[in-house]
């Protein structure tokens, strides 16, 4: 294409610094194949320490009861289904970095997917965790899986949003996992032809599963990569979807609505590519991969996370109205109480957060500047768990005045908040380290040819 | 009708004993697959670090025949999900729930949507490792250099017309600077 159209149409290259096809192996094989830094050590012993203080919070809730949490008889949730939800929520955008805009051939995305959905699954795995913890007796959550049993037979509800929540997250976690893997399958592949030591090959040879490039095998592996993104773009829907019915299908004012599943996934994209920003930021100045996590790359997420925030904005809006519009009291006092009421303060930091926060990208150089996406991102995150937050909180005012009562989080439930990053970052730190966080063979393929090969 | 065939359901064979070449560009290698198969060599393969399209048809390999597999798992899939949840609430452990149906079939849209996703899904890619034939540790690769840059055309001995020196004068003539047997 001529330079001319190229400028006119506003195409940047996906690789930038004139790589040819081996430097890309090498740049992005360089955090795996050399001994980690001194920074990727003391963020890996923080991560670590978090996480095994967190392990012992947990061992102490399972022995002691969940009395030592801030959870009373209205507020029967508390902080575990906020930080579910919220950890859920980070996870669907790696799905739709890889999936969605994998259908809708945005080449953008073979710079970001591989590190997205690995923070996806990890995401998951955190999320999972707190729903095992939070039931109390979590040597029981084999319970959650229908199968012939000694108890009766007792089969579990499948009426039960809480049983949708187990399959639909139980799918989306072997799903993501079963494409993300198919996709470093190749790449490992490359870590084990290059490999030093015999070890080391044998290591990688055993996680490639042999894998050798065969192009009979190549035609199948890029089918099933298609196939698993169209089910996985309904999937990732659904799942938030049915997080949302949780709350949807109670009766509880504030809850039972509509609205919940498109404006939980619109959040869960929101939340999510915000997470991206802030991890890929940290990850292309750290490993020196700014040539393939272009600023490209990073302008195009501020792009979606100001367009899903203006989706967070209207929703918030839409439930305002319609509580006023629908004539219902409860409702509508549900929301003079959300804003004005004793948690006022979270819905004062969720609103702006996230509703105003984002607007900053509608400026070009803003959404250009590392500082400043950064920065964003961060307050993203921290406005969307007070999304979550607020929205458990509804329950501490419900339809009897006489059972009202205050949720005050103890320090065992700050303490395990903070050990689901613990958790998540020891899991990326560890994937940057001895995975590729770049899918090599993708961003091949979307590489300019000098021999016009058509891709 | 658009009926399954066996060939598209074509499998990675092992290597064994052939010449191979290495090339460098994906147009060199794309040119060599569409002579080799109009030469009449057959069973033979191309090794690329990256999916290289076009290189399908050189090869005279047909569309891949894995959508037909989702397509009937996502049916099994779909018919046991749904299938689990009416007998459970209908005839193993009704429980009446403000006097709606036993059959109260709206309830039952999650998982079986789920359930048809998880199984066509998990079944796709389980059907990639039995035809691309994974895992098998300790394979032999051919070049080291194939999965970051070079392209590799593969002629085992098990092809038509496969005599040692005519393919490894074949491969040369195809432009390969890089040429080896296999034994």
């Amino acid at each position: 294409m001529p330079n001319a159209i190229k400028e006119a149409l506003d195409i940047q290259p996906l690789v930038t610094g004139g790589k040819s096809v081996r430097d890309v192996t090498e740049d992005i094989l360089k955090p795996v194949e050399a001994f980690p830094t001194s920074l990727w050590w003391k963020a890996f012993i923080l991560a670590l320490t978090i996480t095994v203080i967190d392990l012992a919070i947990i061992g102490y809730l399972v022995y002691e009861g969940l009395y030592i949490l801030g959870i009373n008889n209205p507020v029967g949730w508390g902080f575990f289904i906020v930080n579910f939800v919220f950890w859920i929520g980070i996870g669907h955008a790696g799905t739709l970095i890889s999936a969605v805009l994998y259908l809708f051939r945005q080449e953008w995305r073979t710079g970001i997917n591989r590190a997205a959905e690995a923070m996806t699954i990890f995401a998951v795995l955190t999320a999972a965790s707190t729903l095992i913890i939070h039931i109390g007796r979590p040597w029981m959550g084999f319970w959650l899986f229908p199968y012939p049993n000694e108890r009766g037979p007792l089969w579990v509800n499948f009426r039960s949003p809480l049983i949708w929540d187990t399959f639909a997250v139980s799918t989306y976690l072997s799903i993501s996992l079963v494409f993300w893997y198919i996709g470093l399958i190749p790449d490992i592949a490359a870590v084990r032809d290059r490999a030093t030591t015999p070890l080391r090959r044998k290591v990688y040879d055993i996680l490639s599963f042999g894998w050798v490039g065969s192009n009979k095998a190549w035609s199948h592996l890029e089918t099933v990569a298609m196939i698993l993104a169209a089910l996985s773009t309904p999937l990732v829907l659904s799942v938030h979807t049915i997080v949302s019915f949780d709350f949807a299908v109670s009766i509880v004012p504030g809850w039972h609505t509509t609205i919940f599943p498109p404006y939980f996934v619109a959040g869960a994209i929101f939340s999510g590519f915000a997470m991206v920003v802030t991890l890929m930021v940290i990850a292309r100045e750290v490993f020196q991969l700014k040539d393939y996590i272009t600023m490209k790359h990073l302008e195009n997420m501020n792009k979606v996370i100001m367009v899903t925030g203006l989706i967070v904005g209207l929703a918030y809006s839409t439930e305002f109205f319609m509580a006023w519009y629908s004539g219902n009291e409860y409702e509508g006092f549900t929301f003079v109480n959300r804003a004005f009421g004793p948690y006022g303060w979270a819905y004062f930091i969720m609103f702006s957060c996230n509703v105003f926060a984002p607007q900053v990208f509608w400026s070009k150089k803003l959404r250009n500047s590392i500082p400043v996406m950064f920065i964003v991102s961060i307050i993203v995150n921290i406005g969307m768990w007070f999304e979550r937050f607020v929205i458990v909180m509804t329950l501490h005012a419900d339809f009897l005045p006489s059972s009202w009562d205050k949720y005050i989080p103890t320090v065992y439930d700050f303490m395990m908040l903070l050990g689901t990053f613990g958790i998540f970052f020891t899991m990326f730190l560890l994937f940057c380290r001895l995975l590729p966080v770049i899918a090599i063979a993708e961003v091949k393929t979307v590489m300019p040819h000098k021999d016009g090969g058509h891709h | 009708m658009y009926t399954p065939k066996k060939e598209q359901f074509h499998t990675f064979e092992e290597t064994e004993h052939g010449v191979f070449g290495l090339f460098d560009t994906p147009a060199q290698i794309i040119d060599a697959a569409q002579k080799t198969k109009d030469k009449g060599y057959t069973n033979f393969d191309c090794f690329t670090p990256y999916p290289v399209h076009g290189l399908d048809d050189a090869m005279g390999l047909p569309r891949s025949g894995l959508p037909w597999v989702t397509f009937f798992m996502g049916i099994f899939g779909c018919t046991v999900g749904f299938g689990m949840q009416y007998l459970t609430h209908k005839y193993d452990w009704p429980i009446n729930i403000s006097g709606k149906s036993f059959n109260a079939w709206f309830a039952y849209i999650p998982i079986t949507f789920e359930f048809t996703v998880f199984m066509a899904g998990l079944s796709t890619a389980a059907a990639l490792f039995f035809l691309a034939k994974l895992p098998k540790t300790g394979r032999k690769v051919l070049h080291p250099d194939i999965t970051t840059d070079k392209f590799a055309l593969w002629i085992p001995s098990n092809s038509a017309n496969y005599s040692e020196g005519s393919v490894t004068d074949f491969i040369k003539g195809l432009g390969s600077k890089h040429v080896e047997t296999v034994k």
